[in-house]
């Protein structure tokens, strides 16, 4: 996979987010390091949602915590409606926060297990929002109904008395009540009951257009990628390996590895053909020793020598579809 | 399997079947006491499973799968436990067998992968002690003979390079490898009956497809019954002969796969497939989400447990459970259960529906706002009557 290149880039102008050759490194023990983001870039149109899908470890979970700088940036740039987060100071970047929200995977473990839901929600605004404690208050409650939450009733209650999708709904009101222009949610509901799986996924998608939201919503999961989003960018191993719009994606697969994960998503159908022999232990290698050329090479079923000593450039395979990959499927 | 389940439909555990069955569990029940009161995980669950047969449990968090699997093997250990009804494995029955025979049981006859490969294995210990361990102390094999079965249990479940993966350390290992070693640990000793809970949840879609896949070949090859936990139902669709839906520590469901999928009974099952995104849909397509969540297990609901949830509840779900009983007018026969007495799909579920409808009950608006099932289950009550058994209530799905 994936390769570098921005063939898939729109202009600048058309966009709020955009993220060029980013990169993010950590150390390891023994001076190695990981490449946990290798080179990648992507962008979003205000009101659009990009689906970032790959298995664990390919960086999506970094890519989104890179874009609101929650970690130290190796090299890259995210721009955001003209700024340069990576070249802010500390002080702008606590500003800038105010329009980039995040909700996490786990909604109880990312509530305060002290505070009251009022005081959750409210804390926002006690940083940046107006003064009035009345208006605050409004504001709160404003928000909370938006989500489905009865204020009255949540409003001096803690964490610990709500079930994972009502906590998983405070946290978007939290993340909602300074009004964000971009909300990064990671893996929203990959920790919740199937039942309240939609719920909150229908929730998204009316706040988004109430709201005018524009999102970047990372998850493993291919069919909950493909219900919210508008495009998909296909993560393996901190490269991109495919962009396109969400049912161009699905129904024309251009990457061998978005080829891969499709067929291994369980459809709930009895008559999905199932070939119990296809069972090789394939692994994703290391990200501290990444393998050469084209990244996917080693799980891939049509890799050849190319693949091996030369990386693949994004390029187009079709109307707005951008793949990384010398040998498409497409 | 599943062409198998097809051309005899009725042949699943819930049918009357020659000779008497690997395991049937009748009416049983698992509390747990706790300070806040009694969590009734289990509340009266049987099930019969023959030799060679894969069952699917499918139900959300706190339905009572994992309970129901573990009351089985006599897994819940602890004083505030308390397990009622009858477990009989091959003619034994479980609960009443003393600890100690138990055991020996464990492994040999019965034996469970459970959900997380990490915490299963010992941290400290070589994958390939873990492995042999086992075998020596249940067969009695020596080391050198208990080591080359080791490894050509690796080798079975396709772990490259089995002879050195011996030394590792389970830390060593990614997830798959380690769910890999749990399974060659679980088959060791050749089980009647492999317990699977949660096998893949833990891990990745491409990676829980090889471990699919791996339990299901050797479920073929052994000829051993399996029952597989999930909360999937993509992950039973075509992997099991018959599914189970459990809400609530009951069973509202049973039936073989493939017609539980074409077919459902229970509204909540209907309700589950319903609200799952699937890639077959283009994308932004509104899900039709079940309101509400599932009940406190200390204080579950009189009358049909579903009830506050249900588009088609009428005031007899809220006072009188529903028995689960053959709703086998369709191509389940006498082995499709369910336990509603509006049941999908019946001219009784219809008008149900239809009442609800006109009364503007919240989750029946939601579900005929939300998708094409609407107009059919609300405009026409008779017309389709007579043609809906076979097709139209699974078919909007």
């Amino acid at each position: 996979m994936a390769g570098t290149g921005k063939a898939h880039l729109r202009r600048p102008e058309e966009v709020l987010l955009r993220v060029e050759d980013l990169v993010v490194e950590y150390p390891a023990p023994g001076r190695k390091v990981v490449h946990a983001v290798s080179g990648i870039s992507f962008d979003v149109k205000a009101g659009e949602t990009l689906g970032l899908v790959g298995e664990s470890g390919c960086g999506k979970t970094t890519t989104g915590k890179a874009i609101l700088q929650l970690l130290p940036v190796t090299s890259g740039s995210v721009v955001l409606d003209g700024t340069d987060l990576t070249k802010l100071s500390e002080r702008k970047m606590r500003r800038a926060r105010t329009d980039l929200q995040m909700i996490f995977q786990d909604p109880i473990s990312s509530l305060n297990p002290r505070r009251t839901i009022g005081d959750i929600v409210a804390e926002p605004l006690q940083v940046w929002g107006p003064h009035s404690e009345v208006e605050q208050v409004r504001m709160v409650d404003e928000m909370l109904e938006a989500v489905g939450i009865d204020p009255v009733q949540a409003r001096g209650r803690r964490p610990h008395e709500f079930s994972g999708g009502q906590c998983q709904r405070i946290s978007i009101a939290r993340s909602l009540v300074l009004g964000p222009r971009l909300l990064i949610c990671d893996e929203p509901v990959s920790a919740l009951d199937m039942s309240v799986q939609a719920q909150i996924l229908n929730l998204l998608g009316d706040l988004k257009a109430d709201y005018n939201l524009t999102l970047v919503f990372i998850a493993h999961d291919l069919a909950v990628i493909k219900n919210v989003s508008d495009r998909v960018a296909v993560m393996y191993l901190g490269k991109l390996c495919e962009v396109a719009g969400a049912d161009d994606l699905y129904d024309h697969p251009a990457h061998p590895y978005t080829g891969v994960l499709l067929n291994a998503n369980p459809e709930p159908d009895p008559d999905a053909p199932l070939d119990l022999e296809s069972d090789q232990a394939v692994e994703m290698p290391s990200p501290i020793n990444p393998p050469s050329g084209c990244r996917f090479r080693t799980r891939c079923p049509n890799a050849a020598e190319k693949c091996a000593a030369e990386e693949p450039m994004m390029r187009s395979v079709g109307d707005d579809h951008f793949v990384a990959c010398h040998f498409p499927t497409l | 399997m599943p062409a198998e389940n097809a051309s005899t439909p009725g042949t699943g555990p819930v049918a009357v079947s020659a000779g008497s069955p690997l395991l049937r569990v009748d009416d049983l029940h698992t509390s747990f006491h706790v300070p806040a009161g009694e969590v009734r995980a289990v509340r009266g669950v049987s099930l019969t499973l023959d030799r060679g047969r894969t069952l699917g449990i499918v139900g959300e968090s706190g339905s009572g799968k994992t309970v129901l699997a573990r009351s089985i093997m006599r897994l819940n250990i602890g004083g505030n436990v308390s397990t009622s009804g009858n477990v009989e494995f091959e003619g034994r029955d479980l609960l009443d067998l003393p600890l100690k025979a138990m055991k020996n049981l464990w492994g040999t006859e019965l034996a469970m992968v459970f959900q997380d490969p990490m915490t299963s294995l010992n941290p400290v210990v070589r994958v390939g002690r873990q492995l042999t361990e086992h075998v020596r102390s249940n067969l009695g094999a020596s080391r050198g003979e208990a080591r080359q079965t080791a490894i050509d249990l690796l080798r079975e479940v396709r772990i490259p390079d089995a002879e050195a993966r011996l030394r590792a350390f389970p830390h060593e290992l990614s997830g798959g490898m380690r769910q890999r070693i749990c399974i060659a640990i679980a088959l060791a000793c050749e089980p009647a009956l492999l317990f699977a809970d949660e096998p893949t949840t833990a891990l990745d879609v491409t990676v829980q497809h090889q471990i699919l896949n791996l339990l299901g070949r050797e479920q073929r090859e052994r000829q051993m019954a399996m029952i597989l936990v999930t909360h999937d139902l993509g992950v039973v669709a075509g992997r099991t002969d018959d599914t189970i839906v459990m809400y609530a520590g009951k069973v509202v469901e049973q039936a073989p796969t493939r017609v539980l999928f074409t077919e459902m009974r229970h509204p909540y099952s209907e309700a589950l497939l319903r609200s799952i995104p699937r890639i077959g849909q283009r994308s932004h397509t509104r899900l039709s989400a079940i309101t509400g969540r599932p009940p406190d297990p200390i204080d579950i609901p009189p009358g049909c447990p579903f009830n506050p949830r249900c588009p088609y509840v009428q005031q007899k779900c809220r006072e009188e459970p529903p028995p689960l009983v053959a709703v086998g007018d369709g191509a389940g026969g006498a082995s499709h259960l369910a336990a509603c007495w509006y049941p999908v799909g019946t001219d009784a579920g219809r008008d149900a529906f239809a009442r609800n409808l006109a009364d503007r009950l919240p989750q029946t608006v939601v579900v005929a706002e939300g998708s094409e099932f609407a107009e059919s289950a609300a405009a026409n009550a008779a017309a389709e009557a007579t043609a809906a058994n076979g097709s139209s209530e699974g078919g909007g799905a």
